[in-house]
């Protein structure tokens, strides 16, 4: 039974990890003001570069720099049509995620022609499993030996990456100075732009943010978790992503436990699939695989009170003419 | 106050497009001394401060700021120069704190906590030197306006501002307030700051500037030494000629109940009761004028009545006729067919479609009046035809029924409004802030047409933030704090007595 619960609370970190780096991306371009439901197109187009410049490269490292550059690439796109622009926030982000799914799929069978996956990695292409040390002595030691080695120890960099990303971006939110530029300009860009700072660049550092973290869940996505990009393999993770989001009121501690609140249902999923349950029988895959979804539309309908976001959310910046 | 000057201008000028907002502006402003700048809506007083804190950029002229040639391209320069800004809507971030609020931009370093410890001991500095008292951890959602004002003030001071710009400062202030910043403004100036005062009250300028220019269509027309002026004169620069600064009117004739108001409870969204309980009563041939500080219920009230907003408890008995708001009363078109009447505060959000030509809204909410129509379509020559008569008998300019509303002035838009309602010739009239944003020469006539619509017999309650405008107006005043009527008393009653009733004194402390 514990060993169950720790398998489960392994898988657990692993399936959150996408899903937190997306959501604390989207955290920073939100909170400066720029709604993002592009994440789940960035992510997708950072998970396709890695796996094409991994399989050509056999670097899982240059295939981490091919993700970041084009979610950067694609984050700047967002930027142009609405910082400069002030196009449509959401209408940019469903064109961005539109454009994702199209490109990839097409340029994958192009290029490979293997029904839009990329050639499987293996080896110094992918971000390998780590053991950290004394995992292996401590192993046998009751209870603490077991949740060392198989739940603290044995992912690969990434996820060590994306749960540090928790207490940075804090440090980052609440402790320094574009942090708190950030903040402001999310809720009154007037009082930032008369403090002469500059709104443009500012919110332009924030989707830069928003572009390397997409880059890096993107990667996790191809190279990390699995061997190779699958066309539409982010599946929606980007969307439950904005869900933890907002669940989480835009905090980065608390968007951390959505992620992981998400990831662990996933998990109980994957474990339930082909069980029995008492009472029930077996339950139909479909069903489980669904549950993620459904949690969050109810969370998202009614267990979450009043998510209030940043006030000048979805707004570009005008200075006013009087 | 000495001969050297603070801030120089030399034939600024700047246009948008058609519009010449500042023509050929030349202004001298004497360090260490409360300089005040007056002028009408649009005469260009925010344009040219804009100018000067880097907002826009003159198209031609020069700017010298102690006695020096600068240019002024971004608030950053601005900053630099040692000129700080206080605007008419506060730049600030409402769910940070003071402090948050006072560093942001001036953090002094990459990381916060060198700069927080260092600027609240600077801002502990200052509110000694300076009488400006506020908590450095309270959030800013929390605090009354009269102390967020404040925090801009400390956000200028703490940048090392010598030159202050303040935007229609006191526009949200009780008249409590306002005094206790203009003591504020005496300081700076006695420490050697220089202050520049943008405003369109009068009687601010008297009490508290030491010179004063006066703006009209873009130009400066006149700079005065304030001892040696007067309102009157200053008034008629600002329009351009001779204009009555009281109205004139005859005593009220009451007559016949013609509005009466039991019990009225309004709450909000968050469950807040902002209308307690409120009774009032109003007779034909009376104006009945409803002060307070904005943000203390009478527009729920005003709103209330008019049948727009949902209520607790309360009825409403029009010419006779007793309607349970609780029940079906959040009608407004049986209240209008009552013969009530509503101007609304904010003819932008209720009182008009902007987008819709002058016409259309000259007969907005009667539309359905048989007098309009021919069975179920709009007949617009007839529409067109009254459009026309209303603004020939209301001075509206340009006199063009088929312009789009947005094209008109403030001061015009609100003479549509006005003759919309006047003219259904209704026994009730309520209007709410009639000349907020709208021109002195407007004002006038507005005031002339309530006034006279009172002398028709009919009841008009007014619900006004500005004080001088419910003393010249209003028959009685009933004085509103937090959702109740704290008082009646009579318009001639002094201003302080009433600033302190507003500000939430009981009416024994008031009247001492």
């Amino acid at each position: 039974m514990f060993e169950t619960l720790i398998f489960v609370l392994d898988s657990t970190a692993r399936l959150s990890t996408p899903l937190l780096l997306a959501a604390l991306a989207g955290l920073y371009s939100e909170r400066s003001g720029v709604f993002d439901i592009g994440l789940e197109g960035k992510m997708l187009g950072a998970a396709f570069a890695a796996g094409t410049a991994a399989a050509l490269s056999g670097s899982a490292w240059i295939g981490l720099a091919a993700g970041i550059v084009i979610s950067v690439a694609l984050a700047l796109v967002h930027g142009f049509a609405c910082i400069t622009n002030r196009g449509n926030q959401i209408v940019s982000g469903v064109a961005i995620n539109f454009l994702a799914i199209g490109l990839t799929a097409l340029l994958g069978q192009a290029w490979f022609g293997q029904g839009g996956r990329t050639p499987s990695v293996s080896g110094g292409g992918r971000f390998g499993e780590l053991t950290l040390p004394l995992a292996e002595s401590l192993r046998d030691v009751p209870v603490i030996g077991l949740i060392y080695y198989e739940l603290v120890s044995g992912h690969n960099i990434l996820v060590y990456v994306a749960f540090l990303a928790v207490p940075f971006s804090w440090w980052v939110l609440y402790r320094t100075r574009f942090g708190l530029r950030l903040r402001a300009v999310g809720e009154n860009p007037g009082a930032v732009d008369t403090a002469g700072i500059s709104v443009t660049w500012l919110r332009y550092r924030a989707v830069i943010c928003t572009g390397i973290l997409c880059g890096i869940a993107g990667t996790y996505l191809s190279i990390g978790q699995s061997a190779s990009f699958i066309a539409n393999m982010t599946a929606g993770k980007g969307f439950i992503a904005l869900a933890a989001l907002i669940f989480a009121k835009w905090k980065p501690v608390p968007v951390m436990f959505a992620c992981l609140l998400f990831g662990f249902l996933d998990a109980v999923a994957i474990r339930l699939q082909g069980q029995q349950v008492p009472g029930i029988g077996e339950v139909p895959v479909q069903a489980i695989q669904a549950l993620p979804y459904i949690l969050t539309v109810v969370l998202l309908a009614g267990f979450i009170g009043k998510a209030v976001p940043p006030r000048a959310g979805g707004v570009a910046y005008v200075k006013e003419r009087s | 106050m000495s001969d050297q000057l603070a801030i120089e201008l030399v034939g600024v000028d700047k246009r948008f497009g058609q519009v010449h907002a500042n023509k050929d502006i030349h202004l001298k402003v004497k360090k260490g001394s409360i300089h005040g700048i007056v002028g009408e809506n649009g005469a260009g007083k925010s344009t040219l401060m804009s100018i000067l804190y880097g907002f826009y950029h003159a198209d031609s002229g020069e700017i010298r700021v102690d006695g020096r040639k600068v240019s002024i391209p971004s608030s950053q320069a601005a900053i630099a120069l040692g000129i700080g800004m206080v605007h008419q809507h506060f730049m600030l971030v409402e769910n940070f704190t003071v402090l948050e609020n006072v560093i942001l931009g001036a953090e002094g370093g990459a990381l916060l906590a060198g700069g927080m410890s260092k600027a609240r001991a600077e801002l502990k500095r200052l509110a000694d030197d300076y009488d400006l008292k506020v908590d450095p951890d309270a959030l800013i959602e929390d605090l009354p306006v009269g102390l967020q004002q404040r925090v801009e003030i400390l956000k200028a001071l703490f940048r090392s501002a010598d030159i202050l710009i303040l935007d229609e400062p006191t526009g949200v202030l009780t008249p409590a307030e306002a005094d206790h910043l203009f003591r504020i403004l005496r300081v700076l100036r006695d420490e050697g700051k220089t202050v520049l005062l943008i405003t369109h009250k009068l009687r601010e300028i008297m009490a508290v500037t030491d010179e004063v220019s006066v703006m009209r269509r873009g130009e400066i027309v006149a700079t005065r030494q304030t001892s040696k002026t007067s309102m009157g004169e200053l008034a008629e620069l600002m329009v351009g000629r001779r204009v009555l600064l009281e109205v004139e009117k005859g005593p009220a004739q009451p007559g016949r109940p013609v509005l009466t108001v039991e019990n009225l409870t309004v709450r909000d969204a968050r469950g807040v009761d902002v209308v307690r309980n409120v009774s009032l009563e109003v007779r034909a041939g009376e104006i009945v004028g409803i002060a307070g500080v904005s943000g203390n219920g009478q527009s729920e009230l005003l709103e209330a009545i008019a049948g727009i907003r949902a209520v607790i408890s309360g009825t409403v008995t029009v010419d006779g006729t007793r309607v349970d708001l609780t029940q079906g009363g959040t009608d407004p078109a049986a209240m209008r067919g009552l013969g009530l009447a509503h101007v609304p505060e904010d003819r932008h959000r209720m009182g008009l479609v902007t987008r819709f030509p002058e016409c259309e809204n000259a007969i907005l909410g009667y539309h359905r009046d048989p007098a309009y129509g021919r069975g179920p379509f709009l007949d617009f020559d007839r529409i067109r035809k009254a459009a026309k008569t209303e603004i020939e008998k209301y001075d509206i300019r340009p006199a063009e029924c088929m312009l789009k509303t947005a094209n008109f002035s403030g001061g015009n838009q609100q003479k549509i409004v006005l003759a919309r309602e006047i003219e259904r010739d209704p026994v009730i009239l309520l209007v709410g802030q009639p000349t907020r944003g709208v021109d002195i020469g407007a004002i006038e006539f507005i005031h002339k047409r309530i006034v006279a619509l009172r002398d028709a017999g009919k009841g008009v309650l007014l619900v006004s933030v500005e004080l001088d405008e419910i003393r010249a107006l209003a028959d009685r005043v009933l004085v509103m704090f937090d959702g109740k009527v704290v008082g009646e008393r009579a318009p001639e009653t002094a201003e302080s007595e009433l600033g302190l009733l507003m500000a939430g004194a009981s009416g024994q402390e008031a009247a001492e």
